[in-house]
């Protein structure tokens, strides 16, 4: 699904991610951890091609990420699922808009129904708030919006960047149990995170990769996770 | 996808295309308003350039069929030369009549400036002979030469020195008019753009998402290139109108037949005003769209 060669990445000369080498298989579940300005959205940016490798190689389904034209993202982003940490909706549409945005985007408006929208919207819990608008949404909420619009498109690969940075506890939990769910019906999950009770949560239920970022190098964490 | 295609995409819209990107009020009415504004003009723009189009053909055709022969000689030669040229004409290709002016005719021209009480016999007044010619008229030059000949006083005045100079002023003037509203349409599609880039560049975040959830730009331009062009189209139509209106309460031409009171349209003139709308719509699609692809791929 993602294979990474001896990737690499900068923001200026000196790289903020280099020899990244791993792939991500389908229906693997993978968190990726580090502290904060390690890299982990860096690293997510360049699963989604919304960042492009300065080094190495980095293929997406199978087309190299440094030869795909802006279509080709755009093709491609309808096979991903974004959850971003700061959510991003648009404001001025209600939640059931802005979770049906991917298909209204990509010219699938039509294909809309209004039944499996409403089951979406249920499944994350969010029927009463339908017709509200983004900034009148709580943080949870926008979460667990934001999960609602990633899978819309039935994507193959869901990239969550720290979904959890601005819920309670149990809200963590929750969301945790939908990526999950998610992960069972085959989807490829990665989610960034520096919670570590999180994860040790979700390696309870689920068979979990856990990735770490460090000088710039990621690998495999030890035991204790 | 087909032009007809697009055409019908542009002007059916996609009501959940059209409210993904947020109506940004101040562009929308800069837009809607200068459109009108720039369309009012272009309606005077093009009046003025068939108005005086209407007067370079009129000074034309009125001056054109018409040549006058001056004759200045002794009072013993006048008949002699004047029946000479009339002969000259009568054999002259082009020329379907010819007639010497007489006494009367010469004293009511010059009655205007000496009254007329004018004693022509006691002054040295040229003779005037009046050409008319036909459609395909005749050699000007080989005429004078057999004039030259036959009777050496007589100088051919066929209007072209006064035609000439009046054809060209008119044919300028009217080329101005299309030049200004060739104008006009450039600072549309100048203000557009500016308008387009202004939304685009304030709707960035609304473009990143959309980007974010797999739209094409293809997809994101589109929903700019129709609002702009529906407003320009919108805004053009009432400038139009008003511009219409401004028109017809314009003083109308007269007899004297000058640009100022002529400043109109004649017959299915009127019909030609009703391209500007068009012609905005089509100018902002074209600004908007090549606004909206630089200011994406910029974007990156």
């Amino acid at each position: 699904m993602i294979e990474m060669q001896d990737a690499a990445y900068g923001y200026g000369a000196e790289p903020l991610l280099s020899g990244l080498s791993l792939n991500l298989a389908p229906g693997s579940f993978h968190f990726l951890t580090g502290p904060s300005g390690t890299g982990k959205t860096t690293f997510l940016k360049l699963c989604y091609a919304e960042l492009l490798p300065t080094g190495g190689t980095i293929t997406l389904f199978g087309q190299q990420a440094n030869s795909l034209s802006r279509d080709n993202i755009a093709d491609l982003r309808q096979r991903i699922g974004v959850v971003h940490q700061d959510c991003q909706f648009l404001d001025h549409l209600p939640l059931t808009q802005n979770i049906a945005l991917p298909l209204t985007a990509t010219g699938k408006g039509g294909m809309v129904d209004a039944g499996s929208l409403n089951e979406l919207i249920g499944w994350v819990g969010l029927t009463a708030r339908a017709d509200a608008v983004p900034p009148e949404l709580s943080g949870g909420e926008r979460q667990r919006a934001a999960l609602a619009r990633a899978i819309i498109m039935d994507p193959d690969l869901i990239l969550a960047d720290e979904p959890t940075g601005n819920v309670d506890w149990d809200m963590s939990l929750r969301l945790l149990n939908l990526l999950v769910e998610l992960n069972k019906l085959g989807k490829t999950v990665v989610i960034a995170t520096h919670d570590l009770a999180l994860i040790r949560a979700a390696k309870q239920r689920v068979q979990a990769r856990v990735l770490r970022i460090q000088n710039g190098q990621i690998m495999s964490a030890g035991a204790d996770l | 996808m087909s032009i007809r295609g697009r055409l019908l995409t542009l002007v059916r819209g996609d009501p959940q295309a059209d409210r993904v990107v947020p109506r940004s009020g101040q562009s929308a009415r800069l837009t809607l308003a200068t459109s009108a504004a720039m369309a009012f003009l272009a309606v005077f723009a093009m009046a003025l350039a068939m108005a005086s189009g209407r007067l370079a053909d009129r000074w034309s055709s009125a001056l054109a069929q018409s040549s006058t022969i001056r004759l200045s000689a002794p009072l013993a030669e006048m008949e002699a030369q004047t029946s000479a040229i009339l002969t000259v004409l009568e054999q002259t290709p082009g020329i379907e009549s010819a007639r010497a002016l007489s006494d009367e005719d010469q004293q009511a021209l010059l009655a205007p400036w000496f009254g007329p009480d004018l004693p022509l016999d006691d002054l040295p007044i040229p003779r005037l002979i009046e050409i008319f010619e036909t459609p395909e008229g005749y050699d000007a030059d080989g005429l004078r030469q057999r004039l030259a000949a036959e009777a050496p006083g007589a100088v051919l005045d066929d209007h072209d020195r006064w035609r000439r100079p009046l054809a060209e002023a008119a044919g300028r003037l009217r080329l101005l008019g299309w030049l200004a509203l060739v104008l006009i349409l450039g600072a549309t599609g100048a203000m557009v753009t500016l308008a387009a880039q202004a939304a685009l560049s304030a709707n960035e975040r609304v473009i990143r998402v959309l980007r974010l959830v797999g739209a094409r730009d293809r997809y994101i331009a589109r929903a700019f290139m129709r609002r702009f062009t529906v407003r320009a189209l919108t805004g053009a139509a009432v400038g139009t109108l008003a511009g219409l209106v401004a028109v017809t309460l314009l003083p109308s031409a007269r007899d004297t037949a000058s640009v100022l009171t002529g400043l109109s349209f004649s017959g299915l003139g009127w019909l030609w005003p009703l391209i500007i709308p068009p012609l905005a719509g089509v100018t902002a699609y074209i600004a908007t769209r090549i606004a909206a692809f630089r200011t994406l791929r910029g974007l990156q």
